[in-house]
């Protein structure tokens, strides 16, 4: 329910709503506002100097024509990459923040971050790591990969593609707004309430608006891909010839549309509680907490399968890629991902097993969700079987996936054990449950993803990323996570919950001090990255490729790196599963004749135009800065109306110019040693 | 449907847009469905505002039926949809759908079924309200 205004003369409530300078809480003298200043500095130092680099270089015209009005698929795929990795760079500042505190905050000594702040640290990492880099990750790849593997020049819908992007970019500011205007939700990554419907300020709210905008981006790009997966595929692509990334692209994009929209109402009416005082989700006058943990858990069970079909998608091209081989068990490894698209729609009361619902009820989740785990357990021998007596070459994309198959068994195990409904009565809530999702989701999603980033990185620029701090990188993940993670499951064994901020008991201590060890691990497994993606540029002259580098089987394989603006001069007929591998054979010669023009779509500014819009929207709806809203809110449907009147939305690329970058394009043979 | 989509013009099998042409609604069409569903929505609303039944399970029961009907009635005369178009996928896309709602709505009102009878009430204004 609104809560009362500042005090002060009504215009300036009118102005800028519940937002004083109160708010700012860089201007409070306490630690916390410290902390807040010294970032803040920090920011703008760094936002100066990007801008300035910018300003300087002239790239602004750059910048807006080629990627911010883009409706390539492949661009956008890079800035939900690039958006993913500043995001992910905030999220484990949150993480090391807590490992930080947790580490020192023991008997008399209270930490150096108060539980109001720590409360808000755990709810901002929890989702932001779900939704602007899991999800931002998991989009990038399928816009960048999927409609170059089946042999399409761009997504069903650009022009919506580029507004999902902007839709997921403007969440993702408001929730870094939150940092230093007001402050963040303290309700956990899912707001359960009663304190979502309690916590007076704008922090839920924040975390409401920016979920509705990203969630409703993520919902078109799901609709998008399905589109795009059902009508432009290759000719000669049946379903069953596609490639495994696509396939677990189709299938998460299904689970985005049917999940999406339960997680849009049930934020909607948690709004509507909050603003308009209804009682859904109270404990009186007829409304129901419980419902609210339904609901939530009924979209957010398929999200963490969402966030995990990409991925097993991604290690289903590099294993076969790296073996030499064709894929053990093509078919298992589709109908397993299409099991595991439904089966995730009926285990999603295993969150709450503790709420009450009885034995029949948990025994009935207790089982699906044991059953979950069978055609994953396909997936991880298919994956094994095409490795053995392959000729496995250990690249850096190889040593993502080995760690991966690794680390995730253990995770899927322990997800096994908590699937007992009477052993999750002793879990339930611990930092045994911390350390399973983390052993899944790192060991699956973030491994998949660096994986698939020095896999396709070559494709999308033209050059190889560094081996030996590619190596780095991975080492210190892989020992780092267990070192993190590992005293988390002793530790939730022995009974201590999550989300605490101090500890009376002095012997939990060490574990602590050694879980902060192995976030420091990751840290530099973080920096690994970002200086292997540094160095690889400095080098890129040094580390250029032609098309196919790894000796690929898929047809992202089959065009130049980068590929065109039309990714293939001519699209290619499919035949066989592995398309470019049976292209090889057969000794296809690249046609340097003949061209047709081709019809692509035009860049429009309308998606960047609707992003800011909504978000002025958005941050109104915050602070209750009505006429804000009403008025951006106007304007985004305004935009969106003139839109429809763009009739100049396609061009043609003639026939001679297709011709020139076809010869001009890098397509020299690769090295043997490179293949070999 | 001219939109910019990149391929389907291109390429050889020429796939792509045309299925997309073969139901367009006439205004006939458009017509008999606003009527159809102006009605479905004018019968719930008198049932519940009238006091028509004295049984409110019946009357949710009836207006439940009408929200179904209403569904169809969108899904064939505004989005043209039928489930032999688009080589089966519409057909698939209508099971799935019904496969999800069925196991969301109907699991979902056991759950909280079961929640319900094992909880305690919660607060007196909880207790005042079911009875």
């Amino acid at each position: 329910m609104p809560e009362a205004m500042p005090h002060r003369a009504a215009i300036w409530n009118f102005l800028f709503g519940r937002l004083s300078l109160d708010s700012l809480p860089f201007l409070q003298p306490d630690l916390e506002g410290r902390i807040v200043l010294v970032t803040l500095i920090v920011v703008l130092i760094g936002g100066l100097a990007i801008l300035g680099f910018v300003t300087k270089k002239r790239l602004w015209g750059y910048l807006w024509h080629e990627w911010f009005t883009s409706v390539d698929h492949k661009k956008l795929g890079i800035m939900y990459m690039i958006l993913a990795t500043v995001m992910l760079l905030r999220g484990f500042s949150d993480a090391i923040m807590m490992r930080a505190q947790q580490a020192v905050a023991f008997g008399p000594h209270m930490g150096y971050l108060p539980p109001e702040h720590y409360d808000q640290i755990f709810s901002a990492h929890g989702s932001i790591m779900i939704f602007f880099v899991g999800m931002a990750y998991i989009t990038g790849l399928m816009n960048f990969a999927m409609p170059l593997q089946i042999g399409s020049r761009d997504v069903a819908f650009p022009f919506l593609n580029n507004l999902s992007f902007w839709f997921t970019f403007w969440g993702s500011i408001l929730f870094m707004v939150s940092l230093f205007i007001g402050d963040f939700s303290t309700a956990g990554w899912l707001a359960y309430p009663p304190i979502s419907e309690l916590q007076q300020g704008p922090g839920v709210d924040y975390y409401i608006w920016g979920l509705q905008l990203a969630g409703v981006g993520t919902l078109l790009t799901g609709v998008n891909f399905v589109a795009t997966i059902v009508k432009m595929r290759a000719p000669g692509m049946s379903l069953m010839k596609m490639p495994v990334f696509s396939w677990t692209t189709l299938c998460t994009s299904g689970l985005i549309i049917a999940t999406f929209p339960v997680l849009t109402a049930t934020l909607f009416l948690l709004s509507l509680d909050r603003y308009l005082g209804t009682h859904f989700f109270t404990s009186g006058f007829g409304g129901n907490i419980m419902m609210y943990i339904n609901l939530i858990w009924v979209w957010g069970h398929p999200e963490v399968y969402i966030l995990i079909l990409p991925l097993f998608g991604v290690y289903s091209e590099i294993v076969p890629t790296f073996s030499g081989k064709p894929l053990f068990g093509y078919s298992s490894m589709v109908y397993a991902t299409v099991a595991i698209m439904i089966m995730s729609y009926l285990v999603w009361l295993h969150h709450f097993f503790t709420m009450g619902s009885g034995a029949d009820v948990n025994s009935f989740f207790s089982l699906t969700t044991m059953m979950i785990s069978i055609p994953t357990g396909v997936k991880i021998f298919n994956w094994l079987f095409t490795m053995y007596r392959g000729r496995v070459r250990f690249t850096v994309p190889m040593l993502w996936t080995m760690g991966f198959l690794f680390t995730f068994t253990i995770g899927g195990m322990t997800g096994v054990m908590l699937s007992v409904a009477p052993a999750d009565f002793l879990l339930h809530n611990s930092l045994f449950l911390i350390a399973h999702f983390h052993n899944v989701i790192i060991g699956g999603t973030v491994f998949g993803v660096f994986a698939a980033v020095n896999y396709w990185f070559p494709k999308a620029f033209g050059f190889k990323l560094d081996e030996f701090w590619g190596k780095v990188s991975f080492w210190c993940w892989q020992i780092g996570f267990w070192v993190a993670f590992g005293p988390l499951y002793i530790l939730g064994l022995m009974g201590v919950t999550r989300r605490l901020s101090h500890f009376d008991n002095p012997a939990l201590q060490p574990y602590f001090v050694v879980a902060a060890f192995g976030a420091f691990l990751i840290a530099i497994g973080i920096l690994a990255f970002v200086i292997q993606i540094g160095i690889s540029i400095k080098r890129r002259e040094a580390y250029a490729v032609g098309n196919d580098p790894w000796n690929g089987r898929t047809l992202e394989w089959a065009t130049s790196s980068p590929p065109p603006d039309y990714n293939f001069a001519f699209i290619p007929n499919v035949h066989e599963r592995d398309a470019w591998t049976d292209m090889k054979k057969h000794g296809y010669q690249r046609p340097m004749e003949g061209f047709n023009t081709i019809h692509m779509p035009k860049n429009t500014a309308a998606g960047a135009i609707i992003g800011v819009l909504s978000f002025a929207c958005c941050f109104g709806l915050v602070w209750y800065i009505w006429w804000l809203a009403v008025v951006s809110f106007v304007g985004v449907i305004a935009v969106a109306i003139a839109h429809t009147f763009n009739y100049h939305r396609d061009y043609h690329i003639p026939a001679d110019e297709v011709r020139k970058i076809e010869h001009t394009n890098s397509w020299q043979p690769d090295t043997a040693e490179v293949r070999a | 449907m001219n939109h910019p989509s990149a391929s389907g013009h291109d390429t050889p099998a020429g796939h792509g847009d045309d299925a997309l042409h073969v139901h367009q609604g006439s205004l006939r069409g458009y017509l008999t469905g606003f009527v159809l569903a102006a009605i479905l929505t004018v019968i719930p609303f008198w049932l519940v505002m009238g006091h028509v039944l004295s049984s409110p399970w019946l009357t949710i029961s009836i207006v439940l039926l009408f929200a179904i009907a209403q569904i169809l009635v969108h899904i064939i005369y505004f989005l043209h949809l039928d489930v032999h178009s688009e080589d089966g996928w519409n057909m698939l896309a209508f099971i799935f759908t019904i496969v999800l709602v069925v196991i969301v709505l109907g699991a979902s009102i056991w759950v909280m079924y079961n929640e319900n009878t094992n909880m305690m009430p919660m607060s007196p204004q909880y207790h005042h309200h079911t009875e």
